[in-house]
């Protein structure tokens, strides 16, 4: 048994190294720049093909996937930086609101990808960078989509005289802003008391924390009327199309219904990047080598002069001001909210994905993010209608030795859809047990210094 | 205030059925950690486990005609064994897939992989109950036996449910006390939660007497898990995870790692919760109800956490880094 396992790992090993060789081989020849043009040309063509894949079959899951897809493609592709974000943006800005348009539920998908790939880069900063295990991270989420819901919808007129509310449309981009202000301060309040606490002990208490936040929205409706209970909050504002008049310049009919999906795809997509760009900023910045340094060793960090506690405060501050804005952003595109988006699920699906592509890594997080919800929102969901299908056809099959099944003997009841915990638990333990630096673990910029995981360098000591 | 005092032995009795439930799931956590120096965070659905396995019993007795032939003592005795038994294995299970290869790894390593395992194994057993009664919102059958009150005195009824609670607790409780102090493989568990290393050095096999202590801790865990389907009689997949937070703050408020501590966080948690539930809607005029009492359970894990981690009674806690 143990032999069997060692010959298949050398095996994996084998498979890496010439995989590695062959990505050298690839590197030198761009030098000389056919390679490049080649890759470029098959690039496109990647591209092209899948996109016409999906205009020819808007409602397949598989050629939306691969065309998703082409994303990793161009981060893998060893070709100059410049290249690759000049296809990125291509495929980011041009081909998906327009695949958005041939069929709508893409660009919901891609929406709610920009969201995770937000959050999962708040929580990040918290657990990948500081090693500080935040179980609570949607309450974060969920204060800033509450911030905006009260502000933006008649709610605030239950607790606030004068008939002010709803605000106006633009007072969103006014709230994006407070949010992050607001999240930050609270993420603040949070870890003033506990980020003396160990590791385990922090995690349940943010955990605590979320759940008490949870109970308490869940419960506002009275005596005073803030938050409306588990009935939730609607209709609420959405951001204003200021950019309607230029359009109607251009000769373009406005058509609200149809352009509101694109305008949130693009809020996104310019709120994601800004998040990546800060994160990629802080990373590299003194403050984000300080958390590293927590991370790696407190006690030497401290000792080398390092505020321990600002900068953990500081960490958890960003990252749910992330979070909050990001749920401004959410209360807008969802126009109506209640407590059941913000549970501990939610909390544990964000940590799967920077568990999943690796924790303190931002192009991990935006993997993980991409990877999991895509599974969840496209993968499950086909799953779940296929086997509804099946349910309905009727058809009886006939296995050797087993005897026959009737597939509309599936019960009911089962449907993958629904499985998300699942998913997550498995990401989870799986990921812990093989892989505890992920899929895209963070490049360690060592002299000489091991390059492996950050968790896995420092044992327990008893 | 008529009302007040007119509901309070009902609430006391109450509160009581709750802590033991409680202390009942803490041993759990707080064996597990007194042990590993680890939250066992998948112990709740370990609980969820002993109640589906008491349901599927029950239901699948009522289905061949002999839930009301058979004595209700031997079928009460036979749900509990069979919910313990099953639970301790799923204990053991969990720790030898998903813990003990990340034993020597840092502190959030195994949290995370036992969050995980929680999830798994939530959606695990709502997959096998969706694949086999089609539902995984189950309902213990009612047994005529568990239905009637005991009268003490004249403004008192106890169900007998809630008596029979309240002593299985204090049966295994006991019966736990006993094991831990007075038996060797007891002495063994208290060896390796004090220096794993040392002890294994004194020729204590380290890894089983581990597997044992997740058996037991589980076992408690299942016959909670029993003792909850028959007092509430709905069960699903997802009603360990209050319960398990709830437990572990019982541990914690105890002092983790402390088995009477556990007992005493328990019933002290218990008797909090059901005055919350029943009297904050009369204290405050009806501002805030019984729903607030979640809030008043997680509120007090913080306050513990951040101002005693080490509870009311235990001594140690070792700072250390993550």
């Amino acid at each position: 048994m143990k032999k069997q396992k060692g010959n298949k790992q050398f095996w994996i090993l084998d498979c890496r190294f010439w995989i590695k060789s062959k990505i050298k081989n690839l590197k030198s020849k761009i030098g000389s720049g056919t390679a490049g043009w080649f890759l470029s040309i098959g690039l496109i063509g990647y591209i092209g093909l899948t996109c016409a894949l999906v205009l020819y079959f808007p409602q397949s899951v598989l050629a939306f996937l691969l065309f998703e897809a082409s994303l990793l493609l161009i981060y893998y592709v060893p070709l100059s930086r410049r290249t690759k974000l000049a296809f990125a943006a291509i495929v980011l800005i041009a081909l998906m609101p327009v695949l958005g348009v041939v069929n709508g539920y893409y660009l919901e998908v891609a929406i709610q990808v920009g969201i995770f790939v937000a959050l999962a880069l708040g929580l990040n900063i918290v657990v990948g960078f500081v090693g500080l295990l935040n179980l609570g991270f949607v309450a974060f989420y969920a204060i800033g989509a509450y911030l905006w819901a009260i502000f933006g919808s008649p709610q605030a007129n239950q607790f606030l005289p004068g008939g002010y509310f709803p605000l106006a449309p633009a007072w969103f981009f006014a709230f994006l802003l407070l949010s992050i202000v607001i999240g930050a301060l609270t993420g603040a309040l949070l870890g003033l008391p506990v980020l003396r606490l160990r590791g385990d002990y922090l995690a349940i208490v943010t955990l605590g924390f979320a759940e008490v936040v949870r109970a308490l929205v869940n419960n506002l409706d009275k005596p005073i009327n803030l938050t409306n209970g588990p009935r939730g909050i609607t209709p609420i504002q959405r951001p204003p199309l200021f950019f309607g008049s230029l359009l109607e310049t251009f000769g373009l009919q406005l058509d609200a219904a149809a352009l509101y999906p694109l305008y949130f795809y693009f809020l996104v997509l310019v709120m994601a990047l800004v998040v990546i760009l800060v994160t990629r900023r802080l990373e590299n910045s003194p403050v984000g080598r300080a958390w590293k340094a927590v991370r790696e060793d407190e006690i030497a960090a401290a000792a080398m002069g390092i505020p321990v506690v600002r900068m953990k405060l500081l960490a958890f501050a960003v990252g749910a001001s992330f979070a909050s804005a990001i749920g401004v952003l959410f209360a807008a595109k969802q126009v109506f909210i209640n407590p059941e988006s913000f549970t501990f699920m939610e909390s544990i699906g964000v940590l799967a994905m920077v568990i999943l592509g690796g924790m303190g890594s931002v192009p991990g997080a935006i993997l993980g993010a991409t990877a999991v919800t895509i599974l969840n929102l496209q993968l499950l969901k086909g799953l779940s209608l296929w086997l509804n299908a099946l349910r309905q056809s009727g058809i009886v099959i006939f296995l050797p030795l087993l005897g026959s099944y009737d597939l509309t003997q599936i019960p009911a009841q089962f449907e993958p859809a629904k499985y998300e915990r699942m998913i997550f638990g498995l990401i989870l333990m799986l990921m812990m047990i093989f892989r505890p630096q992920g899929i895209l673990p963070p490049r360690r910029q060592s002299r000489g210094g091991s390059t492996g995981s950050p968790s896995r360098g420092k044992s327990r000591e008893n | 205030m008529d009302l007040a005092l007119s509901i309070f032995f009902q609430v006391l009795v109450d509160g009581i059925v709750l802590g033991f439930m409680y202390a009942l799931i803490a041993l759990g956590y707080t064996m597990v950690y007194g042990v590993l120096e680890f939250i066992n965070f998948a112990h709740s659905e370990i609980f969820v486990v002993g109640a589906f396995v008491g349901v599927e019993i029950l239901l699948g007795l009522e289905a061949s005609g002999s839930l009301a032939a058979i004595h209700p003592a031997f079928v009460l005795l036979l749900v509990l064994l069979a919910g313990m038994v099953v639970s301790g294995l799923a204990a053991m299970g969990l720790e030898r897939v998903a813990y003990r290869p990340l034993r020597r790894a840092p502190r959030l390593v195994p949290l995370i992989s036992a969050i995980g395992a929680s999830f798994f194994l939530q959606d695990f057993i709502r997959l096998v109950e969706s694949l086999w009664r089609n539902s995984f919102y189950l309902t213990y059958p009612s047994l005529p036996a568990l239905e009637k009150n005991l009268a003490f005195g004249a403004a008192v009824d106890v169900p007998v449910k809630s008596v029979l609670v309240i002593a299985t607790a204090l049966v295994m409780l006991l019966a736990l006390y006993l094991f831990v102090n007075r038996t060797k493989i007891g002495l063994a568990i208290r060896a390796v939660a004090q220096d794993p290393d040392t002890a294994s050095l004194m020729g204590i096999p380290v890894n089983r007497t581990i597997a044992l202590t997740f058996f037991v801790g589980g076992a408690m865990g299942g016959a909670a898990g029993v003792l909850f389907g028959l007092h509430y009689s709905l069960i699903s997949p997802y009603s360990g995870f209050v319960p398990g937070l709830k437990a572990f703050t019982a541990a914690v408020l105890g002092g983790i790692g402390n088995i009477p501590g556990a007992v005493l966080g328990g019933i002290v948690l218990g008797l909090m919760e059901a005055f919350a539930a029943s009297y904050l809607s009369i204290l405050t005029g009806g501002a805030f109800g019984a729903e607030y009492k979640d809030v008043f359970a997680f509120a007090a894990l913080i306050l513990i956490l951040i101002f005693r981690p080490k509870g009311l009674l235990g001594e140690k806690v070792r700072e250390e880094g993550v």
